[in-house]
């Protein structure tokens, strides 16, 4: 017979201190981070991906409009740029006002249509990353050791959470830094200098991409616990997150298109879908999973 | 009674367990998708022992040590290691007390032997003073302790694994089919780890079906099939419980002669392959006579020695029982028993061929 007092049950240590979770949980995000860092197949696209939607295709298309004197490639973009909503055609027009038509256009193709780079870029890696995490902990053998480490399960989810979410977050905020670089730069000098980032912007990516990014991967992390292999978690994944990114992308140009207010609000209902996604999604991390004894879909 | 006193479970402060049992399953099961691989499976490991779980493949060697560790939970029995629920919320502290060695290495390939380490020492709280290079240099892996995993042998796979898994100074330390694939030198390193631990007064539960691992090394064994325990206990006491009679074996320089000892009284069992024969007596004083009669019919004997089962022969005998019909094989070995059956000697299945073998080549 074992006598346990009630203080060291309701003590309730497989929970832990805070700061304790925080410990251990950082410990496997680390890991996990430091294993990204070693693999040149994963680092490479991911720099590319980056690199090309926040680096080459603004650089080139603003470049051209603002500096290649094709007049026909201006009234193409800025006819496009006819179907904006009214509140964005009022903003561009008080903010250069005496701008040349190159330079509005360039300015509306910064501010608003590269909108979606915000989205798809760290959904794309954290997608990549949170699909294989765990299940590939199970292929490679290494969920054993950690099913059986003294790490709780909850640390061992949000381990996982924040080792997927910081490669997409850091390299969009990074890519975010170089991309206002850029548009100031090839811009700026267009529209009477300096003007990016927007408020709107950093509304965008500071409010309503994380926790959008935290939605998609409380799912992502579900599926890569339950599946059976790296593969079937990709798959899986990219169904479940395709629609959220056309769902962020919509709000994301929303935000920016439409009032902050809008945006922010966005933001607190994505805030809230994201901690009831996390929460549900850390149940779907239990040690048997991560051996496999219980891996499979449904 | 198991008493844990005190007002908090502390990280580093091992809990008081008064009982000497360190792991302790009563009547488990466990199935997994309507597969049973425990069914009514009972362990007892007092501390400071060796007890090696023997069976063949899809015994449930493995889930029981899964168990142990309360990385799965069983459905029906209880389950208690250092006198706690492994599944419940003190389970996190059992984990920290134990080691573990699964039967695929379970290392970071892309990552160097030193980061894996460190890695484990982090997740156990072991701080600055992680006895990483001692324990790497404990295992013959000090030098390649820098280069990535992924280009380690299996020998070396093995040994980092084990490196990792003592690394805390674990009380109960579990290994599942510790040398697998592995060379002798890798094998030996396996062992003799074991046999420190067991002098160091710690605990282990190993999991193997390579008998010859296990003998020696092992205080209690017992052997699993189909997820039962068939029999527990020292290997003297299974020799003893399953041939209670003396065993002596017989050789001559004909060894066909040796036959008539089958018809001989106090001959209780009589099996010979294409040498030696190997008999059971009812009574030890009866080889005078035995060797007086053979010589009188012309058997020039020259070797008569007791025999010492091997943990092998042991196994066989107890499987072959095991299997003999009945719905469950603890039944079968319990029946044998009950009805005081004489356990064949040599009842592994080629033993028994090449005997047939050698009988059917007699002219």
């Amino acid at each position: 017979m074992t006598v346990v007092t009630a203080e060291t049950e309701t003590r309730r240590p497989g929970r832990g201190s805070w700061r304790r979770q925080r410990s251990l949980a950082w410990t496997i995000a680390r890991m996990d981070l430091r294993q990204l860092w070693k693999s040149p197949d994963f680092l490479v696209p991911m720099v590319v991906l980056a690199g090309f939607f926040f680096v080459v295709a603004p650089s080139v298309l603003l470049f051209a409009i603002t500096h290649v004197h094709a007049s026909s490639l201006v009234t193409k973009v800025s006819d496009t740029l006819n179907l904006l909503p009214s509140q964005a055609g009022h903003a561009i027009a008080q903010r250069v006002r005496h701008a040349s038509a190159a330079a509005k256009t360039s300015y509306a193709l910064a501010v608003y249509l590269f909108a979606p780079l915000a989205v798809i870029v760290p959904m794309t890696i954290s997608t990549a990353v949170g699909a294989n995490c765990l299940v590939g902990e199970r292929e490679k053998g290494t969920g054993e050791f950690l099913a059986h480490c003294p790490a709780t399960e909850r640390e061992i989810y949000t381990g996982k959470l924040i080792a997927s979410l910081l490669p997409g977050y850091v390299t969009t905020l990074v890519g975010f830094g170089i991309y206002s670089l850029v548009v100031n730069v090839i811009v700026g000098p267009q529209v009477g200098g300096w003007f990016f980032p927007t408020s709107s912007w950093w509304v965008l990516m500071f409010w309503v991409v994380p926790p959008f990014l935290a939605i998609t991967l409380s799912v992502v992390l579900r599926l890569s616990a339950r599946v059976k292999s790296a593969a079937a978690a990709q798959q899986a994944s990219g169904l479940v997150t395709l629609p959220l990114i056309v769902v962020s992308f919509g709000v994301a140009t929303g935000g920016l298109f439409g009032s902050q207010n809008g945006a922010l609000w966005f933001g607190v209902a994505a805030w809230l879908a994201a901690f009831y996604g996390l929460r549900r999604g850390a149940r779907a991390v239990t040690r048997a999973r991560l051996l496999g004894a219980e891996g499979d879909l449904g | 009674m198991i008493a844990i006193s005190g007002s908090a479970i502390d990280a580093h402060v091992h809990l008081p367990v008064v009982d000497a049992a360190v792991v302790e399953l009563t009547r488990v099961r466990r199935t997994f998708r309507g597969v049973v691989a425990l069914d009514d499976f009972s362990l007892r490991v007092q501390a400071g022992t060796v007890a090696v779980l023997l069976g063949p493949n899809g015994a449930g060697k493995t889930t029981a040590t899964r168990l142990v560790t309360g990385v799965l939970s069983a459905e029906q029995g209880t389950v208690s290691t250092f006198g706690i629920d492994p599944t419940g919320p003190a389970g996190d502290e059992v984990r920290r007390r134990c080691g573990v060695v699964a039967a695929r290495p379970a290392l970071y390939d892309r990552l160097s032997g030193r980061d894996n380490l460190v890695y484990a020492a982090r997740l156990y709280r072991l701080g600055a003073n992680a006895p990483i290079e001692a324990s790497a240099d404990r295992f013959g892996i000090a030098d390649s302790l820098e280069l990535r995993v992924g280009g380690y042998s299996t020998g070396m796979k093995a040994r980092l694994a084990l490196a990792r898994a003592v690394l805390h100074d674990p009380d109960l330390l579990l290994l599942d089919e510790p040398t697998s694939g592995l060379d002798p030198e890798s094998s030996h390193a396996v062992l003799g780890l074991i046999d420190e631990m067991a002098a160091g007064g710690k605990t282990v539960v190993m999991c193997t079906h390579l008998l010859l691992e296990a003998e020696g090394l092992a205080d209690q064994v017992v052997m699993m099939d189909a997820g039962c325990d068939l029999l527990a206990g020292s290997p003297d006491e299974l020799v003893e419980q399953i041939w209670p009679d003396p065993i002596v074996v017989f050789d001559a320089e004909d060894p066909v002669g040796l036959d008539q000892l089958a018809d001989m009284p106090g001959v209780v069992t009589y099996e010979r392959g294409g040498g030696p024969a190997t008999v059971t007596l009812d009574d030890v004083g009866r080889v005078p006579d035995l060797v007086t009669t053979l010589g009188a019919l012309g058997v020039r004997i020259t070797r008569v020695s007791p025999h010492g089962p091997t943990l092998e022969e042991l196994y066989f005998a107890v499987r072959r029982v095991g299997r003999s019909g009945r719905s469950r094989p603890l039944q079968g070995v319990d029946d044998a028993f009950a009805r005081g059956e004489p356990v064949p000697f040599s009842s592994r299945d080629g033993l028994t061929k090449s005997k047939e073998r050698a009988e059917a080549s007699q002219p």
